[in-house]
């Protein structure tokens, strides 16, 4: 295991020893990040980037709560970012999703209120808490940014209808144990207190928006196009790292590890650690760097940080694959270039991948960049770890298939010539 | 000494070409082996399949008692190898090269570092470790390749052509190396294909063609093979027709063998001097002008001549 670590980290030193690599591995990506920035009118304040997401709400609930979420979407705040229709019946709804009409839509269930605020005269019975009953967030797969917009929408919506509906019964129960309230008039405080949740600021949740400071759920254009940036010059490292193991083996440092007392497998894992080690770099430095001279906001710092190790894994494995099927690290190397362009392309690097016919966005599903990009929107627009199952479980699979079929190539040829 | 090295009917195959055809030889404790031969002839094969890089189609050898193709690690822990191309990481300093070569060997922390120090002053490289191995001449590059092979004082030290392309102060800076670390009691397997070499170091010499071992011995026994004989080597023009004249020149009374090679014919003769004037005479007759002669005294190359009917560097 030590070897293991030791070859990644000489890797490592000779990467940052490479002026060329690195002009192309941080400039290059850092330079692209600010020209999308000028281009996006980010740094203008003029930001028009992401709008007009269509969906679909359902409101079965008519209640409180449920009216309360359908204004959230309908109001002037977010008139810009959603374009919402109203429908009556949530088969339709589905069915315009799955036709790719709309990017989400939300059904909020009947009785949704009433499991937040219960019906009158039975708050306090005992055996009368009531079914919980939750949105469903119909997501439209082939177009995760707006999906996964509308449900942070939601998820703020409903976490703070049920930060209001905690606070307000454990106001309620402190007053009445200290007698400050009557029992008799308990139910009636904390009814109000409950509608008042899901009335309350409903418009604070709001994207693309300086007014609400850092509370708000501010969705920053950078925090799209850095990692866009990052991930397309992730591929780029990744083949440059895949690259070195030709380079040795040509140098003859390959054959010389290999004469030395480590084994096999400690080699080829040590030069896969290698690469790993200047992905995590690359996409670390950029993404500290995005935040110190641009102050993008990333979210939530643990799901970043497994965000890059599952995009760098994911990425990785296609770096092992190309290094597999090349002969010379000269082919490694343009193919690795057009590989980071066709992935940066479709992994929507450059356009939102919203607006790509539906079999490009099948296509991207193939590309680190697609899903790496789906998790750090997630996570710019207030999600956590938690949110980020599908886009990390989709990266580790990925380089687990991918680094699979490498080992299964450098076998059928050797490491070194056998 | 015992053998530490026991090499037994290895082969290597290549698909249909045979590059090492069941070769054999031993190698005794503090000995300076040379494996000599022209390029191709298998010599590099031969340390691969040793240094447990290749695996041997057939036959096996033992290094301290250890099998190359049954504990191929075991053997790793034994050897050092100094490859023939300068196998080092150019971005690296000396120190550094130096230091994760010998953490591959399994070296750390003080004990390391103090080998390391140790290694440098060896190759004469203590004050410029420094410096990233890029910004080396050729020689230096070539020492530092050696020092990595003798970071984890190997038992025995495989040498593949470490003088390849590089000039003649460092190669002597090289050969004076291998004499001093063979006083020191390492044993060194060396393969060249320069015959000064092998007659100035080695103890004991194998001759290697076409992957066979086709003479093996002391330089002594090797040149007795060839008896008491001068090699008379005539330099000709480009144009001329080396080999009419080395066909003509057999005809010479005492004249055992006459070969030609590129603008080359050599002569092997019991004394050189007696045929001299018979040999210049034929190359008038023909109108070949001969641009110089040497004449040379019994050694590998003449036995190398001998065995193939070739010149080493052919």
């Amino acid at each position: 295991m030590k070897k293991l670590f030791l070859i990644g980290l000489k890797d490592l030193q000779l990467m940052f020893r490479d002026r060329a690599a690195l002009t192309f591995m941080l400039l290059a990506p850092f330079l692209l990040t600010i020209g999308m920035g000028f281009v996006t009118g980010r740094f203008s304040g003029n930001a028009s980037g992401i709008s007009d997401i269509p969906v679909v709400i359902v409101n079965l609930d008519q209640g409180e709560l449920g009216n309360a979420l359908e204004d959230v979407f309908f109001s002037e705040d977010l008139a810009d970012l959603v374009e919402p229709t109203a429908s009556d019946s949530p088969e339709a709804a589905r069915q315009l999703i799955d036709s790719d009409q709309a990017s989400a839509a939300v059904i909020i269930p009947k009785g949704f209120t009433d499991s937040i605020i219960p019906v009158q005269g039975t708050m306090f019975r005992p055996n009368t808490t009531p079914e919980p009953v939750q949105i469903e967030v119909y997501a439209n797969p082939s177009r995760p940014t707006g999906a996964g917009i509308v449900k942070a929408i939601v998820d703020e919506f409903v976490s703070r209808v049920e930060e209001g509906r905690v606070s307000g019964m454990t106001s309620i129960i402190g007053l009445m144990q200290n007698g400050l309230l009557d029992p008799q008039n308990a139910e009636a405080e904390a009814r109000a207190l409950f509608e008042n949740a899901g009335m309350t600021e409903s418009t604070a949740i709001t994207l693309k928006t300086d007014k609400e400071g850092a509370a708000s759920t501010e969705f920053d254009l950078l925090a799209y196009f850095a990692p866009s940036m990052a991930l397309m010059f992730l591929m780029y490292t990744v083949s440059y790292g895949g690259r070195s193991i030709l380079a040795e083996r040509a140098q003859g440092t390959l054959p010389r590890l290999m004469i030395s007392p480590t084994h096999t497998a400690q080699v080829l894992g040590g030069k896969v650690l290698g690469i790993f080690f200047m992905g995590v770099a690359q996409v670390g430095i950029l993404i500290l760097a995005s935040t110190v001279f641009f102050q993008v906001k990333w979210g939530d710092p643990l799901g970043v940080i497994v965000l890059i190790l599952a995009a760098v894994f994911g990425a990785a494995g296609w770096g092992m694959l190309i290094t597999a099927f090349a002969r010379t690290p000269a082919q490694v190397g343009s193919v690795g270039s057009a590989v980071m362009l066709i992935f940066g392309i479709l992994g929507g690097s450059f356009v939102n991948l919203e607006v790509m016919p539906p079999f490009i966005r099948l296509f991207s599903n193939i590309t680190p960049n697609k899903w790496g990009l789906d998790g750090f929107t997630t996570l710019a627009l207030g999600g956590t770890l938690k949110n980020l199952t599908e886009p990390i479980s989709a990266l580790l699979i990925m380089g687990a298939v991918l680094f699979g079929m490498a080992v299964v190539l450098f076998n059928r040829s050797g490491l070194v010539q056998k | 000494m015992p053998n530490i090295l026991e090499v037994r009917n290895l082969v290597k195959n290549y698909g249909n070409f045979t590059a090492v055809k069941g070769i054999s030889f031993d190698i005794k404790e503090g000995e300076i082996f040379s494996l000599l031969g022209p390029n191709g002839a298998g010599k590099t094969t031969t340390i691969s399949m040793l240094s447990t890089l290749y695996t041997p189609t057939s036959g096996d050898a033992t290094i301290a008692g250890y099998s190359i193709t049954k504990d191929p690690m075991a053997v790793k822990q034994v050897i050092g190898v100094v490859p023939q191309e300068i196998a080092l990481y150019e971005d690296l300093t000396a120190r550094e090269n130096l230091i994760f070569w010998g953490q591959m060997y399994g070296l750390s922390g003080r004990s390391l570092h103090c080998r390391v120090d140790e290694v440098l002053e060896q190759i004469g490289l203590a004050d410029k470790a420094k410096n990233r191995v890029k910004t080396y001449s050729g020689g230096m590059k070539r020492r530092v390749n050696i020092g990595v092979g003798l970071l984890h004082k190997p038992r025995l030290l495989f040498m593949d052509e470490p003088t390849v392309g590089i000039d003649p102060q460092s190669r002597r800076a090289i050969l004076d190396t291998v004499k001093d670390l063979n006083k020191q009691g390492m044993t060194v397997l060396y393969t060249t294909h320069y015959m000064e070499e092998a007659q100035e170091l080695s103890d004991r010499v194998g001759i290697i063609d076409h992957g066979e071992l086709i003479a093996l011995g002391t330089q002594d026994e090797l040149t007795r093979q060839v008896g008491q004989t001068d090699t008379l080597v005539l330099h000709i023009g480009e144009n001329e027709d080396a080999d009419a004249l080395a066909a003509s020149l057999k005809g010479i009374k005492d004249v055992l063998e006459a070969n030609a090679t590129d603008h080359e014919v050599s002569i092997i003769t019991p004394q050189a001097e007696n045929i001299l004037a018979a040999v210049v005479g034929k190359a008038n007759e023909r109108g070949i002008k001969i641009h110089s002669i040497d004449i040379r005294e019994p050694n590998l190359e003449a036995v190398f001549l001998h065995l193939t009917g070739r010149a080493l560097r052919d």
